[in-house]
């Protein structure tokens, strides 16, 4: 990104000189330069996508939010029935794992900023310091990243299970008696999880970070070092500064993280007791046979106004910021 | 130069980017035309000499089984079948939508709630016909199972296998263990198998499902065949005395339970039972499938869950019956209806079970002279049965026991003194699943 926009800049510069170029350009108009071709290509380009769009996202999301006053098994659509409010009712007041679930979203989202995003910032900092070997921990670090949720879900589910698991093992609690279960028991099963999130979420944080680091003028740095300020001065007061467009887009990947937090738990145990999340709660109710699938939507909609909640203010604040440059 | 670039002939990365997306589109979409019509199966059925059939046997074991019982029947009316095998779970979790677009003629279910309630919603096909020629195969308790809500017959049963308690003969011996009958003699054993230093029962629930069978075999003994169906018709009330008493009675032998159960998947659990460090197991017969080594397999035996309630002894068996249903508007019918007739002989299930000997016939008619000792003792349990249920998350509705039964099970096996506020949830969330329908 950054190469492309200071290569084009200077031969934007260069633009104009020709001078005379303007004038002969006027007079053909805008639409000549477009033939009926490219007209058609363009109509397709953004056409199919619009339509794609609009049938793959805003069609299935409005049909969901209608579901979810209803009920339906998912079998022939004169099935469905009006409940009104019934769903949002049930799943308030009866419902014994929408509250933990959305709890568990919340403190997922929390972990994920107290623990991993320092973290990644640090190892950040580290790496950009140009130490030997700085490509090869860049990628020990990255590479939980590449790596898909689900594999990291049954990695470490490996490594929690509670009778050949590596921890169990070597610490000897696998045996009656010093049982301690990790994946089972709802005290500590979602902290064995966030540490799994966390051991991925770091590493993206550090790519992130690293690619605001590179982005960071040298010259603040020579300013601040001949100002005397010392090397964490420089950097909670120079540095970390200009890292603020950085720290939004972490904010928004973090908060879209913790939302969208489904395959590594479903991988590591399927969302039982202290471990539900909203997501997992639909696709429990929607997916399989006989579904609930008007219920499975409204827990949908729970989950969508959660997002919008969240993302509406950082929208607002976007375009806002947008129109005053 | 610079002129053509507004032309679009030289437009820079937006455009490509919409490019991609719009293929990329266009890909998803592609990839799902194909996807959905291997859902509706082959649609070349009209061809008089080919049935489709739609099967969830997608494990090699059972797919091959499966794939010999078709050749067989081939080369005896030369009528082909078209075979559309599924990942199992998939083939479960998509069986609405596969039902109602174009299904194969034929399609591999379950007995129990879970075949009636897609014959009830007038997704399959009743087959009286069918059952006119294979009625004499099957014991009445088989009949039961394939007749939907209506009385008609949706179902022809293929294999079946029991649940009980797994044990191995060589630890019994050694230490001198009984075979209990009774709840007592249940509880005295378990209490002295803890003294030896082994884990009494062997359990695993993280899959949610294994708890399911406990509460089945507590329940059924406890209050009888009738209460199990009235209870998972969603009839009975979960807050019953009858329904605590089966969770006063599961707490008394829970302490005897492996620790840790809601973490350790019931292949686990099976290896404590096959390294005998545990003295018994409640499971399915298909426990046998983690005896890898052989003289492990001889030595591994088991027995009926014990009494509770004399007025009720050891009658009922859980037996989990697959087999076969055709769909609501075969494209062959006379030919589907032919095979199912097929299907429903001895003949069948005996080539089904010579590449699967996990399961045994669902027929009384076979011939059970090749069966190991484990199969035999099986079948003699099953025929001896007075009624057969089929398992919770067959004898009631899936969406009910996947997202009630199962999570709110877990919670009591982790903590059995919170029970009553499970089971008040459990029917208060009964009442809303139940209702809707």
């Amino acid at each position: 990104m950054t190469t492309n926009t200071t290569k084009e800049i200077p031969e934007a510069a260069t633009v104009p000189p020709p001078g005379a170029a303007p004038a002969n350009k006027v007079p053909h108009g805008h639409s000549r330069l477009l033939t009926r071709r490219d007209r058609i290509t363009l109509g397709l380009m953004a056409g199919l996508p619009t339509v794609l769009h609009i049938a793959l996202v805003w069609v299935t999301a409005l049909a969901s939010i209608a579901l979810a006053f209803t009920t339906w098994d998912g079998i022939g659509f004169d099935s469905i029935k009006w409940v009104g409010l019934e769903n949002f009712k049930e799943l308030f007041t009866n419902n014994p794992q929408f509250w933990p679930a959305v709890e568990h979203n919340v403190i997922w989202f929390v972990v994920l900023i107290v623990i991993p995003t320092p973290l990644g910032l640090f190892l950040a900092v580290q790496l950009d310091k140009k130490i030997r070997f700085s490509r090869v921990y860049q990628t020990a670090f990255f590479l939980p990243v590449v790596l898909s949720m689900a594999v990291i879900g049954f990695v470490w589910q490996l490594i929690y299970n509670p009778d050949t698991g590596l921890i169990n093992s070597i610490i000897g609690a696998n045996e009656p008696g010093k049982y301690i279960d990790w994946i089972g028991d709802p005290d500590l099963n979602l902290w064995a999880i966030l540490i799994a999130a966390s051991w991925r979420h770091t590493g993206y944080m550090m790519i992130l970070y690293l690619a605001g680091l590179k982005g960071v003028d040298p010259s603040l740095r020579e300013a601040s070092a001949l100002d005397g300020a010392g090397e964490w001065q420089t950097f909670k007061n120079v540095i970390f500064p200009t890292l603020r467009p950085t720290n939004t887009v972490v904010l928004v990947v973090t908060i879209i993280e913790a939302l969208r937090a489904f395959d590594l738990v479903f991988v590591f145990n399927k969302g039982a007791e202290g471990t539900e999340l909203l997501s997992i709660l639909v696709t429990n109710n929607i997916i399989g046979e006989s579904s609930r699938i008007g219920y499975g939507s409204a827990i949908a909609v729970v989950l969508l106004l959660i997002s919008l909640i969240v993302i509406i203010p950082y929208l607002v604040a976007t375009f806002r910021k947008e129109r005053r440059a | 130069m610079h002129d053509l670039s507004p032309s679009g002939l030289s437009l820079p990365s937006p455009s490509r980017r919409t490019l991609l997306r719009g293929v990329g589109g266009a890909a998803v979409l592609g990839a799902g035309i194909p996807l959905l019509s291997a859902c509706g199966g082959s649609g070349t059925a009209s061809d008089p000499k080919t049935v489709t059939l739609g099967s969830k046997a997608s494990d090699p074991v059972p797919k091959k089984a499966f794939a010999d019982i078709y050749a067989a029947y081939k080369k005896k009316s030369g009528i082909t079948v078209d075979v559309n095998t599924k990942d199992s779970n998939t083939f479960q979790e998509q069986i609405n939508s596969y039902l109602q677009g174009t299904p194969d003629d034929v399609y591999t279910w379950f007995a129990g709630y879970r075949m009636q309630f897609f014959a009830a919603k007038g997704l399959a096909t009743p087959i009286d016909d069918v059952w006119k020629t294979i009625g004499g195969n099957f014991p009445e308790a088989m009949h039961k199972l394939s007749k939907g809500e209506d009385g008609k017959y949706y179902f022809v049963p293929l294999y079946t296998y029991p649940w009980a308690l797994f044990y191995r003969k060589s630890v019994f011996q050694e230490k001198g263990y009984e075979v209990p009958t009774t709840w007592d003699d249940f509880v005295a054993l378990c209490k002295q198998m803890k003294k030896d230093g082994l884990v009494p029962i062997a359990f695993g629930d993280k899959d949610a499902w294994p708890a399911l069978g406990t509460f089945d075999q507590i329940n059924f003994r406890q209050n009888g065949y009738d209460f199990h169906v009235e209870l998972m018709a969603g009839k009975a009330s979960w807050t019953d005395a009858k329904v605590r008493k089966v969770f006063d009675l599961w707490t008394e032998i829970l302490p005897y339970h492996q620790e840790g159960a809601t973490g350790r998947t019931w292949q686990d659990a099976a290896q404590t039972l096959a390294s005998k460090k545990a003295g018994m197991y409640l499971l399915g017969t298909f426990v046998a499938q983690q005896f890898t080594d052989k003289a492990a397999l001889e030595d591994l035996d088991f027995f009926a869950f014990p009494e509770i309630d004399p007025a009720y002894g050891q009658d009922t068996v859980e037996a989990p019956t697959d087999g076969f249903m055709m769909s609501k508007s075969p494209k062959n019918k006379t030919e589907a209806v032919k095979l199912l007739q097929y299907l429903g002989t001895s003949d069948a299930e005996d080539i089904y079970l010579k590449s699967d000997p996990s399961v045994v016939h669902a027929s009384t008619k076979a011939d059970t002279s090749s069966y190991t000792a484990l199969q035999k003792k099986a079948y003699d349990m099953i025929v001896g049965a007075k009624s057969l249920t089929q398992f919770m998350d067959r004898d009631s509705r899936p969406d009910f026991t996947s997202t009630v039964m199962q999570p709110a099970l877990q919670k009591f096996v982790r903590d059995p003194k919170g029970v009553d506020s499970v089971l008040s949830s459990i029917e208060r969330q009964k009442k809303t699943i139940f209702a809707s329908s």
